[in-house]
């Protein structure tokens, strides 16, 4: 056994309101520079859909994760290390920017500068790439919003597998949540060992995934590798991208950006605390149903004093630890267990979790009635297929999905029994295999949700590593290349690119 | 005034050159990684570039390989292998012919998305332009150099060119007097190829350095502890 702590976050869909908050923040913050402005380290999508870039979950046609070949060994799926390098002057499992969409302005200086028409002037579309006038926009941020765009369209969506999906094109059975997403922090990361010049990292003291802005060679391999496709390639600097999980923020205890900013209070971070020695075996079992299942077993119990024994024989701080204790993340993921990963088949073993999100029930308002199993109305009667969920959050195993579900109609069967009627409520939770303590514990995370319950977030003891001394007077953050930017015109070996002023070039 | 054009041709610049060469690498890598990358556009643009990217790749380093070895193996070793100056010459013009047509065919429609596909001209650097334009004018002379080789099967123009290239690797006097009497795409083709090594540091040339060979060899995970990296 060795104890590796690694923060990891939970998304409860049951209350994301898609107000996009978090893209934005994220955005403002990490990606408002040139080359990625097509990039959103967080976006938000609305299921069903085939998402950002298009069809990314189709992993037969971007061949991101891992794949189990016969002899038990996994390996990337865009092929071994020698079939990567084969690829590596032209990659074949690239998204074009097409993909995601060409990133556009508007020409508002011709609203200053137009002369007298008849017509009022308009701001047209401009890209961003070239310079040149769109002449219409196909694609672009967020496209599929609140079910934008025919069915036939978002039905293409990965997660429709094995689900009868052409009734749910009709307007009394259609359904929709949304997806916010970012980058997994894998445990066992493709972008890493896709990496030919291995500048893809995790860290040890809190398990987030990083790019060496200075290691990378632009291969472009990791944008291949990452089924989530969380990695961005940076057109201007020639340089892969992903989000940072705000490391920054994270190290002085703070929540990452778009956790802080989240208005429906969705987002939750705390430390796991794994077993090291067993990822790989984990991340190899035979049935991709069985991966939540593995994914589980590598997580500790923090209260474990064997556990404590050997995190303290491995390094883990004592503050660490303590927030092991408290963490809202295993009390969902493992406590709980009403958060689940998301597609866990990829065999990365990702560590954003989501709790599934409810909806109305569908069958009650058809039949008069409300169909009930046992003392918890029926989660297969709920307006989003159970199928669907289980697709994307367990491999398409359903039992942990309405698992996860029973406990939250349970949770409110309850609550609602406590203050309407003044009841103590225990038969929905005998069902729903949960305790009294643990769901009006789960009550006060879930609906209650304050800012401490939240985010239990150590701050990290640089001075344990590194002679803080030496960062005395460094630079902090930037973009490699020490406190430079790399691109100043006064540059020997300056790469700076043509930039793209909309206005010179806009017409 | 000829014989000292001519040393300072083919006698001195190929030390500026080489010197700006290695030396400017190094500088670059210890101060400026940032900028240090392959330079990909394929993301912008994936037309032209899968072939036209696999066959320069291919030709150019079947090319650079058969530089490196044609002209610094010393002629006795090839001898004593067996391999006569006439054949190896034939071997050269062929192979070499063979490769350098797949890198002209590739180069040119790297070149052609370069400058007239919209997306990737305006997001193109002067350098990234100039450097495949270069290669371009580079690969051109070496494929006229062809036909020249044909007109002198017996390799004794080749042999001159190595002996003028093992001269100067291994700082020897006279290198450049080899040269006399030799065709000018020969002459055009060295010192073209002087300007590209002097070129080098300054351009994406540089991801040469890093080819990532060592990937077959490594784990797959990469786990740093702070202050370890």
């Amino acid at each position: 056994m060795k104890v590796r702590a690694q923060i990891a976050m939970v998304l409860n869909l049951d209350k994301c309101i898609g107000c996009h908050t978090c893209s934005v923040t994220c955005k403002n913050v990490w990606t408002s520079r040139q080359g990625v402005e097509y990039a959103w380290f967080n976006n938000v999508e609305t299921k069903p859909g085939i998402g950002y870039p298009k069809d990314w979950e189709n992993q037969e046609r971007w061949k991101g994760g891992w794949r189990r070949k016969s002899s038990g060994k996994i390996e990337p799926r865009i092929g071994g290390r020698w079939r990567v390098l084969a690829n590596i002057f032209a990659n074949p499992d690239l998204p074009e920017i097409d993909d995601y969409y060409e990133p556009f302005t508007f020409d508002y200086e011709h609203l200053h500068t137009s002369e007298e028409k008849q017509a009022s002037p308009v701001a047209r579309p401009v890209s961003l790439l070239t310079g040149q006038r769109m002449e219409k926009i196909e694609w672009g941020p967020n496209w599929e919003e609140i079910l934008g765009g025919e069915f036939a369209k978002r039905s293409k969506d990965a997660n429709f597998e094995g689900i009868q999906k052409d009734i749910y094109g009709q307007f009394e059975k259609t359904f929709m949540f949304y997806l916010p997403r970012l980058c997994e922090h894998c445990l066992n990361p493709a972008c890493v060992a896709s990496c030919p010049s291995g500048s893809i990292y995790k860290r040890e003291e809190d398990g987030i995934v990083l790019i060496d802005q200075d290691k990378c060679r632009g291969w472009r391999m990791c944008v291949s590798g990452c089924p989530y496709k969380k990695i961005y390639y940076n057109w201007e600097s020639g340089k892969a991208e992903k989000c940072t999980f705000c490391y920054p923020r994270i190290e002085v205890g703070e929540p990452t950006v778009c956790s802080e900013t989240c208005v429906g209070r969705i987002r939750y971070l705390g430390v796991l605390l794994c077993d090291a020695d067993r990822i790989e075996e984990a991340a190899s079992v035979p049935d991709e149903k069985d991966l939540y299942e593995a994914q589980l077993s590598l997580f500790l119990d923090p209260e474990d004093p064997e556990v404590i024994a050997q995190a303290r024989r491995d390094g883990v701080p004592e503050n660490w630890l303590e927030a092991a204790r408290r963490s809202p993340t295993y009390k969902m993921a493992i406590d709980w267990k009403v958060a689940m990963p998301l597609h866990p088949e990829y065999r990365t073993l990702p560590m954003v979790w989501y709790v599934p999100p409810l909806s109305p029930i569908q069958a009650a308002a058809e039949a008069g009635h409300i169909g009930f199993s046992g003392e918890i109305p029926d989660v297969r009667s709920l307006k989003i297929p159970v199928r669907y969920l289980a697709n994307l959050l367990t491999a398409g195993d359903e039992f942990p999905v309405v698992r996860a579900l029973e406990r939250m109609l349970a949770m409110r069967i309850h609550m609602r029994a406590r203050h309407v009627d003044g009841v103590v409520e225990t038969k929905a939770l005998n069902q729903a295999g949960i305790t009294r303590e643990q769901v009006e514990e789960m009550y006060r995370y879930l609906a209650i949700a304050n800012y401490e319950d939240r985010f239990v977030i150590p701050t990290s003891h640089r001075e344990y590593a590194e002679d803080a001394f030496d960062l005395k007077g460094s630079c902090g953050f930037s973009f490699g290349n020490g406190c430079s930017d790399g691109t100043s015109t006064a540059n020997l070996f300056g790469k700076h690119k043509v930039k793209v002023p909309a206005k010179e070039n806009g017409r | 005034m000829r014989p000292f054009i001519e040393q300072a041709v083919f006698g001195i610049f190929p030390y500026v050159a080489l010197t700006v060469f290695l030396v400017g690498s190094l500088i670059r890598f210890d101060r400026e990684q940032y900028g240090w990358r392959s330079g990909s556009s394929q993301m912008l643009r994936a037309r032209q570039l899968r072939w036209g990217s696999n066959l320069f790749h291919v030709g150019i380093l079947f090319l650079l390989f058969g530089h490196f070895f044609g002209l610094l193996t010393p002629h006795a070793v090839y001898t004593a292998l067996g391999l006569s100056v006439p054949d190896k010459q034939m071997l050269a013009i062929v192979s070499g012919g063979f490769f350098g047509v797949l890198c002209f065919i590739g180069l040119s429609m790297l070149l052609h998305r370069r400058l007239f596909d919209p997306r990737i001209r305006k997001t193109s650097s002067a350098m990234d332009i100039a450097i495949l334009a270069l290669l371009w004018l580079q690969l051109v002379l070496g494929l006229v150099t062809v036909p020249y080789s044909l007109g002198h099967p017996d390799g004794e123009v080749m042999l001159k060119l190595a002996d003028w290239a093992q001269h100067i690797v291994t700082f020897r006097s006279g290198a450049a007097g080899f040269l006399e009497g030799v065709a000018w795409p020969y002459r055009a083709h060295l010192v073209l190829g002087m300007v590209i090594f002097l070129a080098f540091p300054f351009s994406r040339l540089v991801h040469i350095w890093s080819a990532p060979i060592w990937y077959v060899f490594r784990r797959y995970q990469i786990v740093r502890r702070r202050g370890a990296a």
